[in-house]
């Protein structure tokens, strides 16, 4: 909302700048967004009146002017075509400054001393949408009868004008010289989408008087009831609808005065009927509209909803199919507007209109916001409507209307109104609690002063029955929360003394296991050395070709968006490893050598529902959301370096029942480097090196890794207790065992084999050399361990170790046709 | 006290005596020469050899010793010992000073330019967003505050309905919201985790709702479709604005510092009333203005308020006994302005090289 302030001080007094204004509005609750000075950027540039005219004698475009800026007569050069002798034009003195920064200063233009320049619409930083009667191609030449009717008393002009206005700043003439301070207003208040609301907080808030304009309507004696019948189908639609008459109409421009205000609002002015239904509804918050009288079929005016079929070609030349549930005002045959939206070009004001019916109706929001939606048109009628207006103000603002005809003398106010108010409202009573008020506050406020307050904001209070009347204009109050918002206001929030819930009983603060697991899981793979990600939860549906996945994969089944921005994010992801492919292509495409990264986030997945957790509350249509931790890398890395990440990570939240299954049928992954991770039996994740094919998708040129596993595996799994095991009393024996064995014998097997025949005393095996090459025969590999045996009760002797490893060996040549090596 | 017994003993030296005696001298001398002029223990091993050892010339002498008579063989017994020790001394003495030296030379040779570079590993980070929710988890945990969670695909009727935002409400508008159909949303704030909290735990109720939140805005350096937000949550009996303005202020101080201020502005959302936008003092200038701040001195951070009686009810909390507080803040927009971050995108484009810098 931009209010222009020396409009708004005509029924405010403010006796503070600006800027301690805007300050004081925002602190009150009307934040300012900025204060905007009309012609900051514009410095002497004068009124002057051409009074010479010669052609340059060396260009022949160019016209040697003599103007007459008030101080004297300069001599301009231009080569401007639409000027001619007697013509006001603003003129840009030597040393002025234009929008843009432009300086002028005086020079020679072919040889000849140019002392300013006449200057066009665009150069003073407007244009023809603001000013109408600019020229399009040339200097803005100034309306002498718009001189003469804002600086004569009776529009005299020659010698009178010319020592009126010559000289005078253009700024003061074309009436650009206000601040305008531009307000967001919150939707719970559409009564501050006025001059009128906005100069009420003022009020409140400076604590000066508060005048609202006189309204006094001149009637002729013809009834406007002669003239017009309005019908309302359903009130819970349309509650109230007023009109007037208006005969004799004479369209014009609009005088300086509302078309500079106007402007300064934002508003464009058109003509005198147009601008009238405009300034009523910046002035008093009521949007209005008006018909031609002549064109409305039985002259009646039908307020229903559309009904099937029907069409509409609304103001803005555009044809509209028209809904049941929309709400139109339609004359006897056919719409004639969308209510609360915009007019229908069928009953438009041209300028042969004669008779006008003025429209001011309170329209149900809900019914106008739908509406609009459905049509796709917002217009500064509907952004109104659609937050519920007063339903009082709707005879005020028509009247405002009439009495602004009459003064424009735009045409003659038929007698009465037409109004038709089947929805009568009761006002709204509420306690005056001010203990309760306090109480939530936190404050001490005595009742005098919550009561002056709300005074100030024009709120009826009974001060003996202790109950206020909510004022139609703030249906936002309903309860004593809201009265304590007006109270606390005004008596300041910064005034509100802080506390700490003294004397509440204590809650604990502590994480839940699943969180503390979190927690664990971003310190271990921190320490692992891999960065943390945060990727978008949107997907393409592209994704899922790019990392292979067949067509009948589950995971395409997606969760969508009805409303995406755009293709590439209009899925909710079912799998993290797009996303952290994007990731190491990226830091790959930027030349980083390394990039070991991990994710902790949700997948979403509409193959499985989510639990109810709220009684009553059906959640069966959420998607089941999965947490994932995926870790990706590239450099430095390979399939065991991630292997053993997550051996850390599993260490470290105790989980010991876990292995890792060869698996081949993944498309993401290399078939021959992707083992599944199972925990517990159950399939919690997978690991691997990315198929090529995929990384050539991502465009990455080295091997990738990259594992997902299930959060909610790892929780279910994770171990907290910690139980000490006591240090070993004696000694340990330790044996190598080097051997040859195929190829494709797992070390996995080999160690199951090693486990079984070593008995009790074993202690640990491991691993320590795998070597295929010179001196193992083609098709083998040699694999070598040292084996670690103790007993917690006493010293190993020679013999039973020799046993053991006896035992092994033969297991190994047995099952594995393992060939000891020396 | 060695000389002391020589000459005692010289008084009453006899022929026989006399000669092994200067023998004894002589190696005596001889040795401590030898010994103060060694320079390894390479060299002093062998003067041990030669004076000590079994072929070594005092070992020598003590040989002789039975050519003496009954009488004299103590006394010269106790001359052969004590050369014998001091000699034994003197080795040591010389073998830890050499020692001392040998380390020392060998310590000299060990000299490393200590401005090479460490090596390490070197960790990974936590996100710089997850430092900050940790941050402000850790303020409100210390509070007594649990963490609350819940999903990010939610119910139109958590996000909205249960937080006064009915159905083709212009409030909608404030919030672009991406819908999956007419009941199922992307939350577009945390808020619906406190309607989940309210439906089935009875106040008092002290939480905190970190997590991810989505609203259609497009991309650029200030805007993401996704985001994150924390929320924090009081209801219990008697709970005050005035418990709100002090849980804020000191919320602001733990985050930006204890010369923070806080200022509060009226202003409406749905699920408060009174409702507030927070400003904090601006960490870059402290008020005077500057480029953070846009000259203001305040920076708007936060959202606040007291919960609407009608969320009460609506979560079924009797609001005639118990009162609450809520307010939020974007994480992002935290995070951005403790690290002095001037694009959003910086944290979802995760450049190992922005990364580690946290």
């Amino acid at each position: 909302m931009k209010v222009p302030l020396k409009w708004l001080k005509e029924y405010v007094d403010i006796n503070v700048t600006p800027q301690e204004y805007a300050d004081a509005l925002t602190l009150s609750g009307s934040k300012v967004e900025g204060i905007e000075k009309q012609g900051e950027e514009i410095l002497n540039v004068v009124v002057g009146k051409i009074i010479s005219q010669q052609k340059h004698p060396d260009a022949d475009k160019l016209q040697v002017t003599g103007v007459n800026v008030g101080t004297g007569i300069i001599q301009i050069v231009t080569g401007a075509q639409n000027i001619s002798v007697g013509n006001y034009v603003p003129v840009a003195l030597d040393g002025s400054l234009l929008p843009g920064g432009k300086k002028i200063k005086k020079g020679k233009l072919r040889g000849i001393e140019s002392e300013g320049m006449m200057c066009a619409i665009d150069e003073l930083g407007y244009t023809r949408y603001d000013f109408p009667d600019a020229d399009e191609n040339g200097i803005y030449v100034l309306s002498p009868d718009m001189l003469a009717g804002k600086y004569c008393e009776d529009g005299a002009s020659g010698g009178e004008l010319d020592s009126k206005v010559l000289g005078m700043d253009i700024r003061d003439v074309l009436g650009i010289n206000d601040s305008v301070v531009e307000f967001e207003i919150t939707p719970n208040r559409p009564d501050c989408l006025s001059m009128l609301g906005i100069a009420r907080e003022t009020s409140a808030t400076l604590g000066t008087k508060f005048t609202k304009p006189e309204i006094r309507v001149l009637e002729t004696d013809e009834e406007a009831s002669a003239c017009a019948g309005v019908e309302i189908k359903d009130a819970g639609m349309c509650p109230r609808y007023c009109a007037r008459i208006i005969k004799n109409v004479r369209i014009a421009p609009s005088p300086s005065w509302m078309k500079e205000r106007l402007r300064a609002a934002g508003i464009r002015p058109i003509n005198n009927i147009v601008d009238i239904t405009n300034y009523v509804m910046l002035e008093m918050g009521q949007p209005m509209h008006a018909f031609d009288l002549d064109k409305l079929a039985g002259s009646k005016i039908i307020v229903r909803g559309a009904e099937p079929g029907e069409v509409i070609e609304t103001l803005d030349g555009s044809e509209r199919k028209l809904e049941p549930g929309m709400l139109v005002i339609a004359d006897e045959q056919r719409p004639v507007a969308v209510a609360g939206v915009m007019g229908g070009s069928n009953s438009e004001i041209s300028c042969d209109t004669t008779s006008i019916l003025f429209e001011s109706a309170s329209f149900n929001g809900t019914c106008v916001r739908i509406g609009s939606k459905k049509l796709g048109m917002r217009t500064e009628a509907s952004s109104r409507f659609e937050k519920g207006l007063d339903v009082n103000n709707v005879v005020d603002a028509l009247d405002r209307a009439a009495q602004l005809i009459t003064m424009l003398g735009a045409g003659q106010v038929a007698k009465g109104r037409i109004d038709c108010y089947p929805g009568e409202v009761p006002p709204r009573i509420i306690d005056l609690d001010c203990a309760a008020i306090n109480k939530l506050l936190g404050t001490d406020i005595p009742r005098e002063e919550m009561i002056a307050i709300l005074k100030r904001l024009d709120i009826h209070v009974d001060e003996s029955a202790g109950k206020i009347t909510v004022p139609s204009f703030r249906m936002d109050i309903e309860e004593t929360a809201d009265i304590a918002e007006e109270v606390a206001r005004f008596y300041g929030y910064n005034n509100i003394v802080p506390t700490l819930l003294e004397g509440k009983k204590p809650t604990r603060g502590v994480k839940t296991f699943k969180q503390r697991v979190e927690d664990k899981i971003r310190c271990i793979m921190t320490g692992e050395g891999l960065s943390e990600a945060y990727t978008y939860s949107f997907a393409s549906p592209g994704v899922f070709d790019r990392i292979n996945l067949p067509a009948d994969s589950e995971l395409r089944r997606a969760a969508v968006i009805s409303n995406p921005l755009g293709a590439d994010y209009s899925i909710m992801r079912t799998t993290t490893i797009p996303s952290m492919l994007e990731v190491l292509s990226t830091n790959y495409n930027r030349r980083i050598e390394e990039a070991w990264l991990f994710e902790l986030s949700y997948t979403y997945h509409t193959n499985r529902s989510r639990i109810s957790q709220v009684e009553g509350i059906n959640e069966k249509g959420l998607p089941y959301e999965n947490e994932t931790l995926t870790v990706g890398m590239y450099g430095g890395a390979d399939f065991f370096r991630l292997k053993g990440i997550l051996e850390q990570l599993f260490g470290e939240l105790k989980i010991s029942n876990y292995e890792f299954v060869r698996e081949s049928g993944n498309p993401i992954f290399h078939p021959g480097r992707t083992a599944a991770v199972v925990i517990n039996g159950e399939a919690a994740g997978t690991i691997g090196e990315v198929h090529p094919d995929v990384l050539e998708n991502y465009g990455i040129d080295t091997k990738a890794y990259i594992a997902v596993i299930e959060v909610e595996k790892l929780v279910s799994a994770a171990g907290e207790k910690i139980q000490y095991r006591p240090l070993p009393k004696f000694p340990a024996v330790s044996r190598d065992l080097s051997m040859l064995v195929a190829d494709d014998v797992t070390v996995k097997q080999i160690e199951e084999i090693i486990r079984q025949r070593a008995g009790k005393i074993l202690e640990s095996v491991t691993l320590f050399d795998v070597y295929k090459g010179k001196q193992v025969p083609e098709g083998m590999k040699s694999v070598a361990y040292a084996i670690t045996f103790r007993a917690d009760d006493r010293t190993l002797t020679d013999e039973e170790v020799g046993k053991a490893m006896k035992k092994v060996l033969d297991g190994l040549k047995n099952n594995l046709e393992a060939e000891l090596r020396q | 006290m060695l000389y002391g017994i020589l000459r005692a003993w010289a008084i009453n030296l006899k022929k026989g005596e006399g000669k092994m005696k200067e023998q004894l001298d002589s190696i005596k001398n001889q040795a401590e020469k030898e010994l103060s002029t060694a320079s390894s223990l390479q060299e002093l091993e062998s003067i041990r050899l030669k004076y000590l050892g079994k072929k070594g010339e005092l070992t020598s002498v003590l040989r002789g010793m039975g050519a003496l008579s009954a009488e004299e063989r103590p006394i010269i017994g106790q001359i052969a010992n004590h050369v014998r020790s001091f000699i034994e001394e003197r080795l040591e003495e010389t073998e830890s000073t050499l020692d001392r030296k040998e380390k020392e030379l060998k310590l000299g040779q060990e000299v490393i330019d200590i401005t090479m570079p460490g090596t390490s590993r070197g960790f990974g980070k936590r996100h710089p967003l997850t430092q900050v929710i940790d941050e402000i988890k850790e303020v409100f945990l210390g509070m007594g505050y649990q963490i609350a969670e819940g999903p990010e695909i939610e119910l139109d009727y958590f996000n909205f309905e249960a937080m006064n935002i009915p159905k083709n409400h212009p409030s909608r508008d404030v919030q672009d919201t991406f819908y999956i159909n007419d009941n199922v949303v992307l939350r577009t704030h945390t808020s619906p985790v406190q309607a989940r909290v309210m439906k089935t735990q009875q106040p008092p109720i002290r939480i905190i709702c970190p997590g991810r939140v989505y609203r259609s805005d497009e991309v650029d350096a200030t805007h993401s479709p996704v985001f994150h937000q924390i929320e924090a949550l009081v209801v219990d009996k008697g709970v005050t604005m005035g418990d709100l303005v002090g849980t804020l202020k000191v919320f602001a101080k733990v985050l930006f510092g204890e010369g923070t201020n806080i200022r509060l502005r009226p202003h409406h959302f749905p699920f408060t009333e009174p409702s507030a936008e927070v400003d904090v003092s601006c960490w870059g200038c402290g008020g005077s203005g500057c480029r953070i701040c846009k000259g203001e001195g305040w920076v708007e951070i936060l959202g606040a308020g007291m919960v609407n009686p009608k969320v009460l009810r609506e979560c079924g909390i009797d609001p005639s006994v118990y009162s609450g507080f809520a307010f939020g803040l974007g994480v992002e927009r935290v995070a951005m302005a403790r690290f002095n971050i001037d694009d959003m995108r910086l944290f979802t484009e995760n450049d190992v090289r922005f990364l580690k810098q946290f």
